[in-house]
């Protein structure tokens, strides 16, 4: 199956912005992106892996993209995070399909 | 000075399983760990999240795979540093290694074993700016003692177990309590959440939700911390302030060891044994890097393995060694217990 590249648009810790293809069939999410461009050095992003148990991967988004929900584990993990705004997500919760084109976001100053 | 023959740094899964391959050797392990608990991540963030991929393991809880791990080592008598962070390191003359804590504890082996996973785990500090000037000065992140509280009037900041069961704890001791949250949810336990409520109606916590402390008020001790909730910024005197966010790894003092560090990670020599640059000191698990690295449990096992008898052929040069399967040999432990595959029986039907 062939799949269909995103354009998404990440500003990365360092206010530096980027415009990256993201796969939308290999079953990656938004941090998974982030650190398949190598946009932050490694053993810094998704401490935790994925699985919204830390912080490390928090991004705030700056596009009227509708994004799924925020789950419990999500939003108690946001609760408890640094710099958090009205915007802020987990980017390890954020899937990659094809609703997400143009989607811009700023990756959160590292704790 | 604790003596072993392994010393390895990190009691997660790959520590753990270090011992159990060591123990094959009949090379006795010690652990240093910052949590006062083994397992690593498994055991800290993750305790109930099940595995999938730890082979002949269709699904295991996290948790349940370090208590496994445990059962596991347990003929082989592990020695345990808990609650102290590996701090330095001295090579002697004779090429063995002193290694000391934070706490001030020494351990002396010819080999370490460094399965620091992400590094040790340290408390998450608030973007506070004037908050390290106050360390030790009225902030603490860790109650070491809460008998400092006594009488005192604290503030704790958080949202999880440890912000809810030191905030009940600390009512019986101080003066005055007030758990500041920047959501009125608590994740705690739920019997926590119901005791802070009911201590609240008592009026024996103050609960600022949602808040979240922004300053510290103070010349050369806290004296106050500035609060900002929905409607201002307040500032409530107070004589601690206690932030209880949680932990996060750190890569920490290990950086400072002379070993080659990349991308955060510690290099490996991954064709032969997972040694680094430092003869004598390996790295393994989730700590290491080499081309091809995945940060994966079944991965440390693997290294764990070939570390071990690497670390066998450097403390017995002259020795021959033969890799015996368990099958075969089965597990002599340290404790005089010992396990073995049931001998077929051979009888004549007349």
């Amino acid at each position: 199956m062939e799949g269909k590249d995103v354009l998404i648009h990440i500003t990365d810790r360092d206010g530096v912005s980027h415009q990256v293809n993201a796969p939308t069939d290999m079953n990656l999410n938004l941090m998974e992106v982030i650190r398949l461009y190598e946009l932050d050095p490694e053993g810094t992003l998704g401490l935790c892996g994925g699985m919204a148990m830390c912080a490390s991967c928090q991004c705030y988004i700056n596009s009227d993209h509708k994004l799924p929900q925020i789950s419990d584990d999500e939003s108690a993990m946001l609760g408890e995070a640094f710099h958090v705004l009205d915007s802020s997500r987990l980017s390890c919760q954020i899937p990659i399909d094809t609703s997400l084109v143009g989607l811009k976001v700023t990756m959160a100053p590292q704790e | 000075m604790i003596k072993t023959d392994i010393l390895i740094i990190g009691a997660g899964p790959t520590g753990l399983f270090t011992v159990f391959e060591a123990g094959l050797l009949k090379l006795k392990c010690h652990l240093i760990d910052a949590l006062a608990q083994p397992g690593g991540q498994c055991s800290e963030i993750y305790p109930k999240k099940p595995i999938y991929d730890i082979p002949a393991f269709p699904e295991i809880l996290a948790g349940d795979l370090v208590d496994n791990l445990m059962k596991q080592i347990q003929p082989f008598q592990p020695g345990f540093t808990l609650g102290e962070r590996a701090q330095s390191i001295q090579t002697k003359d004779d090429g063995t290694f002193i290694v000391t804590t934070n706490k001030g504890t020494k351990h002396h082996a010819p080999i370490v074993a460094i399965a620091g996973g992400l590094g040790s785990f340290e408390p998450r500090k608030p973007p506070i700016s004037n908050i390290a000037s106050f360390e030790d000065k009225g902030v603490e992140y860790i109650i070491r003692d809460p008998e400092l509280y006594r009488d005192k009037d604290v503030v704790i900041a958080g949202g999880g177990d440890s912000a809810l069961d030191w905030s009940i704890f600390l009512t019986a001791v101080a003066s005055s309590v007030t758990l500041v949250h920047r959501r009125n949810e608590f994740r705690g336990a739920l019997d926590s959440v119901e005791k802070v409520q009911e201590l609240k109606n008592q009026g024996k916590i103050q609960l600022i939700t949602p808040g979240e402390v922004v300053g510290i008020v103070g010349e050369k001790k806290l004296t106050g911390v500035s609060i900002k909730q929905v409607d201002g910024v307040y500032e409530k005197a107070c004589d601690h302030f206690i932030p209880l966010f949680g932990l996060a790894p750190k890569l920490g003092p290990i950086a400072d060891w002379g070993l080659e560090i990349e991308k955060n990670a510690i290099k490996v020599d991954n064709t032969l044994d997972y040694q680094t640059n430092i003869p004598g000191i390996y790295a393994i698990g989730d700590v290491n890097t080499y081309p091809g690295k995945l940060k994966l449990i079944l991965c440390g096992f693997h290294e764990a393995t070939l570390m071990c008898q690497s670390a066998y052929k450097r403390i017995f040069p002259d020795k021959k060694h033969v890799m015996k399967y368990t099958t075969v040999g089965g597990v002599e432990g340290f404790d005089g217990s010992k396990k073995q595959a049931p001998k077929a029986v051979v009888k004549a039907i007349k």
